[in-house]
């Protein structure tokens, strides 16, 4: 089995899910001659040609919008927003349009939309390159919202937000893009949305955790046990419709709750998990359930590692939470 | 382009040739749409349903452009063509329950009033926010021709709309991919209060297509052949792979925006009524008299049957139950996720806004 990093995992996903149906098609800014600014669409025009694989204007109200007639006609686009951070513009297009075409007809119409962007800080990218807006997703009912960790995951999920046939938002750490490499398999296969998973078990206290800042998450865990603290790391993988059971069951065992996200902490995802979990294992709680985010700033560009929730300030907060 | 004069003679050069029938046929359907306009108006000042935006004026514009459709093309309206929806066969009683928001609405009242779709007759569905439906058209277009296949698809939408992001996304997208898309502009002179002038400072709204090196059209939107003809010669250019078209049809509401609205306060009477001279009906019967096909026994009983149809389904409409609740909670995704099943529960056990038993 080949080893792949984030990167070659997502289109080697994207290959086989257009191998497999003809409507599939990619669309987005650079996508086709140059492989995309991070080079997750390389090869596929060569493969599919250029009106499979295609070199959109620069609009992401357009890339999204036309993507949504397309679906509403039967086909699978996958739209790129070359940074979450630009997804702005399209954002009416998909709260008022793509979020809402079933339930507007009664199921008559559907909207089996993709859309990949690559979010998160950690690469120098300042306020504009680094956003990590999911929370504005999960927010509007009939989105689906994913955002993978590791290659296997990122490819199998991609596949299967393809075959769904509701609007999914995917969202790539783009922070371990290529810092991460696995063995992914060649063919097709799907990773079921909505299913979290338990990358550590432990029993003093569970940390939740996505993308990027789930190998933070997983560092911190490890430190912490050097320090006698035995950490349960959840990553989510899809973060709407949320596995809630894998959390809660999580919390139930532990009776503690650490939650980890780039975005900043007001009306971030924590504060909605925090509140699932204190209301389905309140009498299970030890201790308050606790939030590592990034602050409620814009992104920074200097200091952006004070501004990311990295192990340095999980840590502290998984020992704090287990001795409280 | 002007093909009916004021005397109700047709411009020769010009005539697109429609049988006697079909000419009969289109006055009809605009006749129909205005009585069934006027009732939902005086339903709507009764307190029996909550809203309507009315296509007063502009029926020419409306059912010329989806006459000119075939039925393989796609209807993606703005919000005021149901005209286009029920020339295409639509239940009128489908439409009223609609406009109830009964447990026969399509939407299972999900959306206010005037906010219809059908998959079955190629209608999109209406959407509020404005402009938004413009890439969907394109998008839907490109896809039929991604697919082979025979389709070209006709978009709606009004004046203001031309300043909208999507407007031009769509515009740009469409010339680029030179996708089978008419973009059908009504310009009836104002979005809701703001005169077309003030909306642009382009001089006409059809020069916009230019920049995007897009063929456009300035038509008589009151005059049905001379739109029946422009949308038709637009099909014809998008079906031999000539791309999209952009038709401005000169048009005029002569109601208000919705009934939420009082257009007294922003134009004058003697603006009206000039405009009401320009009526579309009154013009295309000027037509139909001029060829001894109509009268004005034939037309009171026409607009009777109208009424008498409507009525019907009105009296239909107001008799059956408001939709299940538990159609609040579905349709959000495919498959209902466990945190809707868990509010479902949580909304029919608690306790009721209204006194009636929805079970």
């Amino acid at each position: 089995m080949p080893e792949m990093n984030l990167v070659q995992a997502i289109n080697s996903g994207l290959r086989g899910a257009m191998r497999e149906n003809d409507d599939v098609l990619v669309m987005g800014e650079d996508v086709g001659r140059l492989g995309g600014v991070f080079r997750v669409t390389q090869g596929l025009q060569e493969e599919f040609g250029a009106d499979r694989v295609i070199d959109t204007p620069l609009s992401e109200s357009g890339i999204i919008g036309t993507a949504i007639g397309m679906a509403l006609h039967g086909m699978r686009p996958v739209s790129e927003i070359q940074f979450a951070d630009f997804i702005y513009p399209g954002f009416d297009q998909l709260v008022s349009e793509a979020a809402k075409y079933r339930y507007r007809t009664a199921g008559e119409y559907q909207v089996p939309l993709v859309v990949r962007t690559p979010y998160g800080g950690g690469i120098r990218g300042g306020q504009y390159h680094s956003q990590s807006p999911e929370a504005l997703f999960i927010h509007t009912a009939g989105l689906k919202v994913v955002c993978p960790s590791n290659p296997y995951d990122a490819k199998g999920l991609l596949i299967e937000a393809i075959r769904d046939d509701d609007p999914v938002i995917f969202f790539e750490p783009k922070r371990v893009y290529r810092a991460v490499k696995m063995e992914v398999p060649e063919e097709t296969y799907g990773v079921p949305l909505s299913e979290a998973k338990i990358v550590r078990a432990g029993e003093q206290v569970t940390c939740v955790a996505w993308g990027a800042m789930l190998y933070e998450a997983f560092s911190a865990a490890e430190e912490a046990a050097k320090q006698g603290i035995d950490t349960e790391v959840i990553d989510l993988r899809t973060l709407w419709p949320l596995d809630v059971e894998t959390i809660v069951s999580s919390v139930k065992k532990t009776g503690r709750l650490v939650v980890v996200h780039e975005a900043p902490q007001t009306c971030g995802f924590g504060g909605e998990l925090v509140a699932l979990v204190t209301e389905r294992a309140f009498l299970h709680l030890e201790a308050p359930p606790r939030r590592v985010t990034g602050w409620d700033t814009p992104f920074p560009q200097t200091h952006e590692h004070e501004y990311l929730p990295l192990a340095h300030r999980i840590i502290p907060a998984l020992i704090e939470t287990a001795r409280y | 382009m002007h093909i009916i004069r004021e005397d109700g003679s047709l411009d020769p050069g010009l005539d697109p040739g429609l049988s006697i029938d079909r000419v009969v046929s289109l006055y009809k359907a605009m006749t129909r749409t205005r009585v069934i306009d006027d009732r939902l108006q005086r339903l709507q000042r009764q307190g029996r349903i909550a809203f309507h935006v009315g296509s007063l004026g502009e029926e020419a514009a409306i059912i010329g452009s989806a006459a000119a459709l075939r039925d393989q093309d796609w209807i993606v309206p703005c919000y005021r063509e149901v005209g286009a929806l029920l020339w295409r066969g639509y239940p009128l009683q489908r439409y009223v329950d609609h406009m109830f928001g009964n447990a026969d609405d399509p939407i299972v009242g999900r959306q206010m009033p005037d906010h219809t779709f059908s998959r079955e007759h190629r209608y999109l569905s209406v959407s509020a926010p404005i402009g938004t439906q413009l890439p969907h058209a394109v998008g839907l277009a490109w896809a039929a021709k991604k697919r082979g296949l025979d389709e070209c698809v006709g978009v709606f939408f009004g004046d203001g709309a031309t300043s909208s992001n999507d407007f031009h996304a769509a515009m740009n997208f469409a010339a680029v991919y030179q996708t089978p898309t008419l973009f059908l502009c009504r310009n009836n002179g104002y979005a809701i209060s703001l005169p077309t002038d003030r909306q642009t400072a382009s001089r006409t709204l059809a020069e916009k297509a230019a920049a995007y090196r897009m063929p456009a059209l300035r038509v008589d939107g009151n005059d049905v052949l001379a739109v029946w003809r422009a949308v038709r010669e637009a099909l014809q250019r998008a079906c031999d792979g000539g791309g999209p078209t952009f038709i401005e049809l000169i048009t005029y509401r002569l109601g208000g925006h919705s009934t939420s609205d009082d257009p007294r306060i922003y134009r004058s009477k003697e603006e009206v009524e000039s405009w009401r001279r320009a009526d579309p009906l009154v013009r295309l019967r000027k037509h139909l008299e001029q060829r001894d096909v109509w009268d004005d026994d034939l037309d009171t009983d026409w607009r009777a049957a109208c009424k008498a149809e409507f009525k019907e389904c009105v009296r239909r409409a107001e008799e059956k139950p408001a939709p299940d609740l538990r159609e609040m909670f579905t349709d959000v995704y495919k498959d209902q996720p466990l945190h809707l099943a868990e509010q479902e529960s949580r909304c029919l056990a608690g306790p009721r806004a209204a006194e009636e038993d929805h079970d």
